[in-house]
């Protein structure tokens, strides 16, 4: 039985060590400090700020009434091309991702740089937003679909890399021990002991990435690289709000029928 | 001699037409986007002159580096507590075990709004309401924040354990003591996670907004790259890539403090796992 | 010797016209453990927690302290009920917070929330719940997060929780259900002493019939919501329990 000392008097009873209120208190400061400080460097206009319900009125004004007939010229192929970019970038990620969890989990890899380096990668593919992978795939590629493809796979190897690697670190022992008694090889021992309790998850993290995905293809066209985004940025450039506001309520429509399927994929699989 | 061994693993016919199904799928749309190999491949030998012209990294402009880089982070900063401050009660009134109908539909309507679209084109439309500059992307992303955290903060109150509650109303506690003993030490660790996650996410996507005008280092980035400098590009990739993983360390400290109790000097002892960084992360 | 609880035709029921409780009528003696045995569905957590208004009654009286339990409202009813203290079955101890601040849930009833949100509570409070824990067994458990106990220390903090509302009268809903023999047979023993060292009645609720016997003063047999059987431990016979239960292989 672990005895803590509660201090002489016995009435006395503090919910928190003091090195633990400390580190509290650390944590509050730096918060509250950080938020005081960026309230007094942003540089807000007010002029801006009090014309902004105007602008707001006026912007509704000119996405009013939506521009249905430009769908099926302008909108409709965007779309699908939106969502090849999402699948194929999703799938390609699993592809690539896979190694690099395995690589960063110390239990199945027990080389330290490796996990480190293993490591760098997946901060790396999450710190850079798809945006910005965007831009750096169109440099190299090219405008157009293959660069959003790309964008969203280096993106999204990061997230997928992350959370299997978090999946093999949670899987249970035993089974891994056994057959590593039995003498099996790396390569068994990872289809036969990791692969099977992590398929769920494997498979969990891969729809929910995809559904994230849909949403981030959407806005690769801004930069260029393919999908509805391109419509998007064309309508933006030419202040066609009536068509923006019609690529908005496709994209919202898009977004929710994919989720709604994830959702029912979730059901009946998992 | 062979004997007959009866087949130990059967093969999923679901699982196997599943996958033939995705290898289908995977020519068509990759020949719908005109994706072939030579352009794979031109695009290989463009990308390693590109890379070449990344490298060495060009710190020179440091002043405009910096600048940008803060102004990322107080987007980032001012986002989060004020999305944290919005989605709190917007979360707490979407409880369905806790409020009645007619007040969590129109909550959970808002929050599931907010997160609907993605934060490039909410800073779209306030760049058109309020002008160019950091306090679009504020705005932007607080409306993303109040999305992820609302919908989470929703979640945590709808799972909490009915009996803990049960408990404490049993003492004779008011209602205020009821919430605060039984339903928030409950959410109180998922909500320093998801809050913690929030505040990185807002990092990341703080430098993205500036692509479409609305503050951060996103503006600079996209200028260097419409001008070619793609040295001064490796850059600021690199100092972003820099400022995400220190967000990601104070995250991490945060969650240890807070969830896991520890101490400062605790903090800087390697070995122990920190808790709960959130399982469901948006992007 | 007065009666501490009077109950009159009490019903309750959840479906219309498929009432649990059907006319509960009995009193409880100002000292002493009564326990309340019967079949699973038969009403007797409906009962108890009907006591405390956990469960609203649909109808009848049930008299404590000069009120009526089954009416009272509001503050009324939380004044009520910091005097009732409750032990359930899933010990209901907030997983996260530590020992001593599960105890002190047991005055939450008599702080201010704004004093209990920032832990300030009077120090004879925090006096009685360091001797609770000894009492209980758990001296030095104080800082230890109730998720880390094992069930029978968590059900020890759940008894010190109760005892520490300073209650007229100690409920407990199958507080051994979900503990191994022998540790039941501790916190059956813990209650029996409450019951003794702070001379107030406890309701117990279970379906240990040899537990019962053993630690009862009063028995109360439920079947088919009513109470079937109101005598002590000794007058409990097999042919009375066979009536309450039905069936006789589990008997022997």
């Amino acid at each position: 039985m672990a005895t803590v000392t509660l201090g002489s008097d016995e009435r006395a009873w503090r919910r928190f060590s003091p090195a633990q209120r400390t580190g509290r208190f650390v944590v509050y400061f730096a918060l509250v400090a950080a938020v005081v400080a960026s309230l007094r460097t942003i540089e807000v206009i007010p002029e801006f700020l009090y014309d902004a319900p105007e602008q707001v009125a006026d912007l509704f004004g000119r996405m009013w009434p939506i521009a249905w007939e430009h769908y099926p010229r302008g909108v409709h192929d965007a779309l699908l091309e939106t969502i090849h970019i999402a699948s194929l970038g999703t799938l390609l990620a699993l592809l690539l991702a896979t190694p690099v969890g395995i690589l960063a989990a110390n239990r199945l890899v027990p080389s330290r740089p490796l996990n480190w380096l293993a490591r760098l990668i997946l901060v790396a593919s999450r710190s850079v937003n798809s945006l910005v992978w965007a831009l750096i795939f169109v440099g190299i590629f090219g405008p157009g679909p293959l660069a959003g493809t790309l964008a969203i796979a280096f993106r999204s190897i990061g997230f997928v890399g992350k959370l299997v690697g978090e999946a093999l670190d949670e899987t249970q022992p035993g089974p891994i021990e056994a057959l590593r008694a039995a003498g099996s090889p790396w390569l068994s021992v990872l289809s036969f002991g990791y692969w099977p309790q992590i398929k769920p998850a494997f498979w969990s993290i891969a729809l929910f990435r995809f559904d994230i995905n849909v949403r981030e293809s959407a806005v690769l066209g801004l930069v260029g690289a393919g999908g509805i985004g391109m419509a998007l940025d064309a309508a933006l450039n030419l202040f066609q709000w009536d068509r923006v506001a019609l690529i908005l309520v496709a994209l919202f429509v898009v977004v929710v029928a994919a989720e709604v399927g994830v959702t029912q994929v979730r059901k009946r699989v998992l | 001699m062979k004997l007959a061994v009866p087949y130990a693993f059967p093969k999923s016919r679901g699982a196997h037409l599943a996958f033939a199904l995705l290898a289908v799928y995977v020519v068509y749309a990759a020949a719908q986007m005109g994706v072939s190999w030579e352009r794979v491949g031109a695009g290989i030998d463009h990308g390693s002159r590109f890379l070449g012209r990344m490298f060495p990294p060009n710190f020179t402009r440091s002043e405009l580096l910096w600048k940008g880089l803060a102004e990322s982070m107080q987007i980032a900063v001012l986002a989060s507590a004020l999305g944290i401050v919005l989605a709190l009660p917007f979360g707490l009134l979407g409880a369905r075990n806790l409020m009645p109908a007619w007040i969590s539909w129109p909550a959970r309507l808002v929050v599931v709004l907010a997160r609907s679209f993605h934060p490039v084109v909410v800073a779209i439309v306030f760049v058109k309401a309020v002008g160019f500059g950091a306090l679009a992307g504020i705005l932007a992303l607080t409306v993303a924040s109040i999305g992820f955290i609302g919908k989470l903060f929703t979640e945590a109150i709808e799972e909490v354990s009915i009996k803990q509650v049960e408990a404490i109303r049993a003492t004779g506690a008011p209602f205020a003591s009821v919430l605060a003993f039984g339903v928030l030490p409950q959410v109180f660790a998922r909500f320093i996670g998801f809050a913690t996650y929030q505040l990185d996410s807002n990092l990341r996507n703080s430098t993205m907004v500036g692509i479409v005008g609305a503050g951060g280092i996103g503006g600079t980035l996209f200028a260097a790259f419409q001008r070619f400098d793609y040295d001064f590009v490796s850059a600021i990739l690199i100092s972003l890539i820099a400022l995400i993983m220190a967000g990601e360390l104070f995250a991490t400290a945060v969650r240890r403090i807070f969830i896991d109790n520890a101490t400062l000097s605790e903090l800087f002892r390697p070995g122990t796992r920190a808790a709960s960084a959130p399982r469901l992360e948006d992007d | 010797m007065t009666d501490a609880l009077t109950i009159r035709s009490l019903s309750k029921e959840y479906v219309a016209g498929k009432p649990v409780l059907q006319g509960i009528d009995v009193t409880v003696a100002a000292t002493g453990i009564t326990t309340i045995i019967g079949p699973s569905g038969t009403g007797k957590s409906t009962l108890i927690r009907c006591i405390n208004q956990l469960v609203e009654p649909t109808a009848g009286q049930i008299l404590f302290e000069g009120r009526d339990l089954a009416r009272v409202r509001g503050v009324e009813l939380r004044h009520a009920r910091r005097q009732i203290g409750m032990v359930f079955q899933e010990y209901n101890l907030v997983e996260r917070l530590t020992v001593m601040e599960n105890l002190l849930c047991g005055r939450l009833g008599y702080v201010s929330p704004m004093r209990a949100w920032r832990r300030k509570f009077p120090p004879e409070d925090i006096a009685r719940a360091q001797s609770l824990l000894a009492t209980v067994g758990l001296a030095g458990f104080a800082n230890q997060r109730a998720d880390a106990l094992s069930g029978g220390q968590r059900q020890r903090v759940g008894i010190a929780r109760a005892v520490m509302q300073q209650p007229r009268l100690l409920l407990a809903d199958e507080p051994t259900s979900s503990l191994d023999p022998k540790t039941s047979v501790e916190i059956m023993q813990l209650l029996a002493d409450v019951a003794r060292s702070h001379r107030i009645p406890v309701l117990i609720n279970m379906h240990d019939v040899a537990l019962a016997r053993r630690f009862a003063d009063r028995i109360l047999g439920m079947s088919g919501g009513r109470i079937v059987f109101d005598g002590a431990p000794d007058r409990l016979s097999d042919e009375i329990l066979r009536q309450i239960y039905g069936g006789e292989d589990w008997l022997h």
